[in-house]
């Protein structure tokens, strides 16, 4: 791949990426969040097409247009999410989508072959809703190689596995490796990067950094690749003033629907006045985290979360509470989530709708107060200076920054007691960030309890007072801000301390 | 197949169009879509394309009578999607309007035959009430399965249409004494429990009722506190647990609503239009209002002009059939030539298409 760019929007997700793969190798791909690993792989496997840059396989320039376009290339992708039909068998799923005739004893046939070759474990006649997570994603492998893929690209494979499948799955990876396969494999965890490539390429931010050999990299060294060296941000950090505990969280534990532990044991109190940052791999619990202390999780039992209010009354327990109940009890909790038009705002109303999201239903009225709504969206275009043709405009065709203002603005317009961010400055330029880092401080000053989500360890490092990291679900350990460095958060982050609990 | 070609067009969504621009579009689909007819009908039976329009224009507007007509149907189907806007609104698929129609016709037939001794203000009150609860029921169901155990809803309806479908046959079968399968006009002699006739017409309560609705479904959508959170839930359940709406609790309100005017749809056509009581009484039309209400974007103005125009059509299709001896297939693929387009002026206000070699200055924006 030769100066590959994605552009989505505003966003650049990869900015003049070129990558080498060869034929008999075991290659990384390494990067924080959103540092574009899974686009630039989705243009090789053609769910995306590039905007600028060129494609070579085996020396040729080539289009990859479609997922079609990749197989014929022998390009084929396993991806986060299994893409299976649940009620076909095995062999059935692998000749879905395939050009020529139907003889599933055939394809079975074929199945077994390639299965004793590589060492893999399949039954061609069992339906898929009948196998573990693990045997699924064996057979999504077996359908790649069905079609003849000497490409293999494999995204964040281990996040599903136990330490035992992943072993297997290494073992079966290094048989492909020793048969001339090309295999690219996306990951976080930098032990497993040691243990099975042989080369490692890191991206930061939407733009290649380097490739090095494994052999002479240590998870210290790909750490620091993968954070980059600290940069120097100029955000302001007042000291908090005099903080008072806001919130108690003890025994925390929730689990998803599958009855996996998505946190696991979590205690940590928080204050007024200071920024807690939390930082961490995506997925390890930070958006359950927020949401159970706004009433929209399921916590297993055991979990409490204390709220102290300003005024010294007792504290609240808040678990077991909805939303509105919360409200009622006149707790003023800000929540800016990550998904700001799927949960934060109704994309189709104005912002002055948008407004009255959490406070149309006080007073007894069966119509809609409008005048004050109307006010306030008027109050934060101005004020945030939001660019919107009109405050009745729907938020969704607003620009990321804008939504991002609108969604903030009202939150910090409720005058809240503690205040929840996630990835605040997701995909904002840099003034649309520093409003939102000016706002929150402003906050703090004012004596609020601000949870602090982030991906950037720059930023984070700079703005947050306490920084909270989670890994795996488990609290990994919580670091004074001012006093850490870059390379000890980002191996919190992904290396789970020993003993787990972490204190 | 030369492999180094991006795809010919592609498809991506446009940002917000000036109101006018979009109006535009809508009137040259519809110009486009008389075009097309008028090839299609000169092409097929060698007919005057303009003989053939005007001859629509006579078989809705004629003559009085016709032109009462018209609005009567228009009516019923204007009642039927005041009744389905607030559920497709909230984006729950409620195509069951035809049973709660149907159930709705169902009891108020049944106060015709069996309280003929009431005064007949009485009995209309009792009608319509009884017709309201009626219908509400039949989307109360669905409503309740889908909230607690999130059951498919588009599914449940349906399911609920032939149950209210074969309960009509039971009694059509069981009120009819000389088994002819029908029930003939209820209250022929009488006239008990039919429309009073208002101002000398005989169709002004009908009009009077479905005004009322659709006015009262205007304002509740657009101001009230309820209108609200049917647009919050539609638009996102997750936004709504995060406002702290109750979902379940929205669902089956709206349902309960929804259902109730579709009963009352079902009042009006029995005891204000037809005075009997059939399988057919719902007649498709609660599939059609589906159209109106997706169409008109739920608002109850755009709601009356559609309902007239699809009424229009239909009535214009009769009539050429027996003016110009077609049957009447040839001139309903008149009537799906003209909704094809209007339908497809859609797509192209909402997106817009990228021709190969224009995408470099797009990525560039």
């Amino acid at each position: 791949m030769e100066n590959v760019t994605k552009v989505f929007g505003s966003t650049v997700a990869n900015n003049k990426v070129t990558l080498d793969i060869y034929s008999g190798e075991i290659l990384s791909l390494l990067g924080e969040n959103g540092s574009g690993k899974t686009t630039l792989m989705n243009m090789l496997s053609g769910i995306y097409y590039p905007d600028e840059g060129d494609i070579y396989v085996d020396g040729k320039k080539v289009a990859i247009r479609s997922p079609k376009d990749a197989f014929d290339l022998g390009i084929g992708m396993i991806h986060q999410h299994f893409k299976l039909i649940d009620v076909f068998t095995a062999a059935e799923n692998v000749a879905l989508g395939i050009d020529e005739k139907l003889n599933l004893k055939e394809v079975s046939a074929r199945i077994n072959e390639i299965c004793e070759k590589y060492g893999f474990d399949v039954d061609p006649d069992q339906k898929v809703y009948d196998m573990s997570v693990s045997q699924k994603q064996t057979l999504e492998i077996v359908k790649v190689l069905y079609r003849g893929a000497n490409i293999l690209i494999l995204d964040e494979p281990t996040a599903v596995l136990t330490p035992q499948e992943t072993e297997k799955l290494f073992d079966v990876l290094r048989n492909m490796r020793a048969d001339g396969k090309s295999i690219i494999i996306i990951t976080h965890k930098l032990h497993e990067v040691l243990s099975i490539s042989d080369r490692v390429s890191i991206l930061r931010k939407g733009e290649y950094v380097g490739t090095v050999d494994t052999a002479d990299a240590t998870e210290l060294s790909l750490t620091e690749m993968m954070v980059g060296k600290k940069v120097i941000l100029n955000i302001d950090r007042p000291e908090p003033e005099n903080p008072v505990k806001r919130l108690q969280i003890k025994n925390l534990s929730i689990k998803n629907s599958d009855g996996v532990n998505v946190l696991e044991n979590i205690n940590f109190d928080v204050f007024g006045g200071e920024i807690l940052g939390i930082a961490g791999i995506s997925g390890c619990g930070q958006k359950e985290l927020l949401e159970a202390v706004a009433g929209l999780q399921n916590t297993c039992d055991g979990s409490s979360i204390l709220y102290d209010s300003p005024d010294g009354e007792s504290a609240i327990e808040l678990i077991g509470k909805t939303p509105k109940q919360i409200h009622n009890l006149g707790i003023a909790l800000s929540f800016v989530p990550e998904d700001r038009l799927g949960m934060g705002l109704v994309g189709s109303m104005g912002m002055s709708d948008n407004m009255m999201l959490k406070s149309y239903m006080d007073g007894h009225s069966f119509f809609l107060e409008r005048k004050s709504p109307k006010k306030l969206a008027e109050k934060i275009k101005k004020e945030l200076g939001v660019v919107t043709p009109g405050i009745n405009t729907p938020v969704r065709k607003l620009s990321g920054g804008n939504v991002q203002k609108v969604l903030v603005g009202r939150e910090i317009a409720s005058a809240p007691a503690v205040l929840m961010t996630a990835y605040a400055v997701r995909g904002l330029d840099i003034n649309t960030s520093y409003t939102i880092y000016h706002l929150l401080n402003e906050q703090k000053k004012k004596g609020v309890a601000v949870i602090y989500v982030g991906e950037d360890l720059d930023v984070l490092l700079a703005h947050a007072d306490r920084i909270l990291v989670l890994c795996d679900g488990k609290l990994n350990g919580i670091v004074d801000a001012r006093n850490t460095t870059k390379e000890e958060v980002g191996l919190l982050m992904t290396k789970l301390q020993d003993g787990g609990e972490g204190k | 197949m030369n492999k180094n070609h991006e795809p010919l067009i592609r498809i991506a969504k446009r940002d917000a169009m000036v109101w006018w621009k979009a109006y535009l579009i809508r009137i040259v689909s519809v110009i486009l879509a008389l075009i097309v007819s008028a090839v299609v009908i000169f092409s097929i039976t060698k007919l005057n394309p303009f003989a053939v329009y005007g001859s629509m224009y006579r078989g809705a507007f004629g003559t009085t009578g016709k032109t009462w007509n018209t609005i009567r149907d228009a009516m019923i189907l204007l009642c039927i999607s005041v009744g389905l806007a607030p559920a497709f609104k909230m984006r729950f698929w409620n195509i069951g309007a035809e049973g709660q129609i149907l159930i709705g016709g169902l009891v108020t037939a049944a106060c015709m035959m069996y309280f003929k001794s009431m005064p007949t203000v009485l009995l209309l009150i009792v009608m319509f009430v009884t017709s309201c609860i009626a219908g509400a029921l039949w989307g109360l169901l669905p409503a309740i399965f889908k909230a607690k155990w999130n059951t498919n809803e588009t599914l449940f309806t349906l399911m609920m249409n032939y149950v209210a479908i074969y309960l009509t046959s039971f009694f059509v079968d069981f009120w009819d004494k000389k088994q002819s399968h029908s029930v003939g006009i209820i209250n022929l002699d009488t006239g008990k429990g039919w429309f009073p006739r208002l101002f000398g017409e005989q169709y002004i309560l009908n009009v009077i009722i479905v005004v009322l609705l659709a006015a009262g479904m205007y304002f509740y959508l657009k101001i009230s506190k309820h209108g609200y959170e049917i647009a919050v839930v539609g638009e996102s359940e997750n936004t709504a647990r995060y406002a702290g709406i109750n979902v379940k609790k929205v669902i089956i309100r709206t349902m309960l609503i929804s259902g109730a005017i579709c009963g009352i749809a079902g009042f009006v056509e029995v005891a204000g239009v037809s005075h009997t009581i059939s399988t057919s009484t719902a007649g498709g039309r609660g599939f059609t209002a589906i159209i109106v209400a997706w169409l008109a974007k739920f608002n109850s103005l755009t709601m009356t002009l559609i309902s007239f125009l699809l009424v229009f059509l239909d009535k214009g299709a009769a009539q050429i059939a027996s003016d110009f001896n077609l049957n009447e297939y040839a001139s309903e693929m008149v009537t799906g030539i003209i909704l094809f387009f209007i339908l497809g002026s859609e797509f192209f206000i909402n997106y817009r298409l990228i021709l190969r070699g224009k995408h470099k200055e797009v990525a560039a924006k």
